[in-house]
């Protein structure tokens, strides 16, 4: 094991955690703020992976593609609250869970009815391809150093957006007590629209960034929505903050333990122990590490202020 | 009462004459079971087309009888496709339940099948727990068992004098007989054994430690979504020109248009190709690329030739579905045109079959590369299993 493994482990781990972030946080805005158990957030995270991949194919432009893909997403995510979420904020979870669950199935369908069941074929441009010689012997891939720098960006606008202007006053309004928020005379509906909205282009935006790297087809969305979900809920439910380090913990994590937990347990039990062990730990340890968040803090490590 | 009592018996009799030629008319039903939804679904999605052919090819009467074919979704998951089978038998009353791609799922759904006294004919996976002790006189699989495949990879590359091989599979029972197999023939140094999730998405981590680990050749089975995934961030991480990639079920004609020229040159090792030159494929080749506008791949050639198999073996009894024990001597004798051309059936119904080396090509017309045979690793080669199968015939 040597420093630069570990530090190249830890910028694959960072990547990782910014892309759950992306997802965990429009996600965990419209759970704390409109109430609303959202399982289709996956799907809108396919919608943008697909959008972006067929306008890159169409018009050839990577910037106008992601533009339109975004754009696209937003506008899928706002005709869903508009016809289908707007009559399930009074309803209780398990029918939101139904609902939403059965609109995973209806965009999965029409994306397989519009673009075959088949992986998508999508690249990355020619100036995002390649490397970046980070010290003398660590190399790593400028895409993901990309997703890097986007994640962090979108977390600083996040930050300051919601703390420190009109509409991010009135989400952590909205968040706090929502009733207040509607007597004193604010368009609660619309601003569920937008709060839903901007989820939304979050998750598009996290599916665009991953259609290169992750194959881009059907129910792709489900595959990175259950992480999420583990995400939300150790960092706590409804809190940005806590998705954001929710999504860090959760990305070095199983990041880390995939890669050094053989290794290490390898120098404590024998060797083939390890190799039936390790990777079987590994994979259940940020399912472990949720456990152990909700026996001891169960509103997780950074609540919601209530 | 005489006459009522002669009546009733003139009838009764009447009755079992129309029932005699009715009961020979009776409708054939065959159950079955792949993923057709999810990431995986493209796999089943090909071996539904490719059932599908088969009927066509057959005037959509398996073995002279009219044939209803009943389609379950496993989802990938062993219970889920435990109770499909379960409701294929009981609610369906299916006499052959076909399909599963998984190992897992296959663990499941096949002691299910043949415990009810049902035919299980598997067109994927092929568990070795299925080719030796657990060997079934009512299970036979027109696809090969898990070790195989890799076997000739590993007799391959220790041909070809490698050294210093990294192994990796997703960790679940398929994946780890794939690595027993590759490991039965390949005898040079391993560098080492990783183990991912299955249905895994991102391979980062570990590609890094892969790349720290300094192997001279990197050996891979990652099926359907998960090869894409894989394929794409090996070659996107710049280990394609470092390490060279061998793999079996990775590239294929479901993965290759997703990844396109990450695929070219990539070697693999396979019972079939499209390339293969016998009539029965051409037939199936040429009638799948003109229903559908692309190539097959093997889990559709395997599918494809599961139902001429159910064939061969209801027209050798004559339509006679109680007759199992005369479906059983038929279907030992792989009396059907094969894709893969003709083969035998071991004594745990597993073909005995040859194993070719494979390379992806530049496609015609600078298309999607193409698959192409370049010579044959094994003939005739037997699974390892079988002398543990207390079966003989």
């Amino acid at each position: 094991m040597n420093v630069v493994l570990i530090a190249e482990q830890t910028l694959n781990g960072l990547q990782l955690g910014v892309m759950l972030f992306l997802m965990a946080a429009g996600l965990t805005l419209v759970f704390g703020i409109m109430n609303l158990v959202n399982l289709a957030h996956g799907a809108l995270y396919m919608v943008g992976a697909y959008l972006t991949t067929y306008f890159f194919q169409a018009t050839g432009s990577y910037v106008l593609a992601v533009v339109l893909g975004l754009a696209g997403t937003l506008a899928v995510g706002v005709l869903t609250e508009l016809i289908a979420l707007r009559t399930l904020y009074e309803r209780d979870h398990l029918d939101q869970v139904l609902a939403t669950f059965g609109l995973i199935l209806i965009f999965n369908e029409l994306i397989a009815i519009l673009w075959g069941r088949a992986a998508l074929y999508s690249s990355i441009p020619e100036y995002l391809s390649g490397h970046v010689q980070l010290t003398e012997t660590l190399r790593y891939p400028l895409y993901r150093l990309t997703i890097i720098g986007i994640g962090l960006s979108v977390a600083v606008l996040l930050w300051y957006v919601v703390t420190r202007t009109r509409i991010g006053m009135l989400i952590r309004a909205g968040a706090s007590n929502r009733t207040m928020v509607a007597a004193l005379g604010i368009n609660i509906r619309l601003l569920y629209t937008i709060v839903f909205g901007f989820g939304a282009a979050l998750a598009g935006l996290a599916g665009l960034l991953s259609g290169p790297i992750y194959a881009v087809q059907p129910g792709m969305g489900e595959l990175i929505l259950i992480q999420v979900f583990v995400v939300i809920v150790i960092g706590g439910i409804g809190s940005i903050r806590g998705a954001f380090a929710g999504a860090l913990i959760v990305g070095m994590v199983d990041t880390l333990g995939r890669a050094f937990l053989k290794p290490m347990l390898a120098t404590v039990i024998s060797p083939t122990a390890a190799d039936l062990a390790g990777p079987a730990i590994a994979s259940m340890l940020i399912y472990l590490l949720m456990a152990g968040v909700l026996a001891f803090r169960p509103a997780g490590l950074f609540p919601a202020a209530r | 009462m005489q006459k009522i009592a002669r009546t009733a018996l003139a009838g009764l009799i009447a009755a079992g004459l129309f029932a005699t030629p009715a009961l020979a008319q009776q409708k054939l039903k065959i159950g079955f079971i792949a993923t057709f939804t999810g990431p995986q679904g493209v796999i089943g999605n090909d071996m539904r087309n490719s059932v599908e052919l088969a009927l066509d090819h057959l005037g959509r009467k398996v073995g002279g009888l009219d044939t209803e074919i009943i389609y379950g979704d496993d989802q990938v998951k062993p219970d889920v496709g435990k109770q499909i089978a379960e409701e294929m038998l009981k609610k369906h009353q299916v006499h052959f339940v076909s399909g599963v791609i998984w190992s897992n799922v296959m663990l499941a759904v096949a002691p299910t099948v043949t415990s009810a006294g049902t035919f299980m004919i598997g067109t994927n996976a092929g568990p070795h727990e299925l080719a030796g002790k657990g060997c079934n006189e009512m299970f036979f699989t027109t696809s090969w068992q898990n070790d195989q495949t890799p076997e000739a990879m590993g007799k391959y590359m220790q041909d070809a004098g490698l050294q210093d091989v990294y192994l990796m599979a997703p960790n679940y029972a398929a994946g780890k007989d794939m690595i027993t197999g590759f490991k039965r023939y390949f005898k040079g140094r391993i560098v080492d054994e990783v183990y991912t999730r299955l249905g895994q998405t991102d391979y980062q981590a570990e590609i890094s430690q892969l790349r720290s680990k300094n192997p001279k050749a990197v050996f891979v089975f990652y099926p359907g979504g998960m090869g894409i995934q894989f394929l794409k961030q090996y070659s996107e991480a710049g280990l394609r020109g470092q390490f060279p990639l061998y793999s079996v079920y990775t590239v294929d004609e479901l993965t290759i248009p997703a990844v396109k020229h990450a695929a070219l040159g990539q070697l693999e090792t396979r019972y079939w190709s499209a390339d293969l030159k016998n009539p029965a494929n051409e037939k199936y080749v040429g009638g799948y690329e003109k229903k559908h506008g692309r190539l097959p791949s093997f889990y559709g050639a395997q599918s494809y030739d599961g139902i001429m198999l159910i064939d061969s073996a209801v027209r050798a009894v004559n339509g006679n579905l109680a007759d199992k024990k005369g479906m059983i001597a038929a279907m030992r004798k792989a009396n059907f045109a094969s894709t893969r051309g003709k083969f035998a059936y071991n004594n745990n119904h597993f073909p005995i079959q040859n194993f070719y080396l494979l390379k992806a090509v530049a496609g015609p017309g600078g298309k999607d590369p193409v698959m192409e045979i370049q010579k044959a690793v094994f003939t005739n080669h037997k699974d390892s299993y079988s002398k543990d199968c207390p079966m003989k015939w």
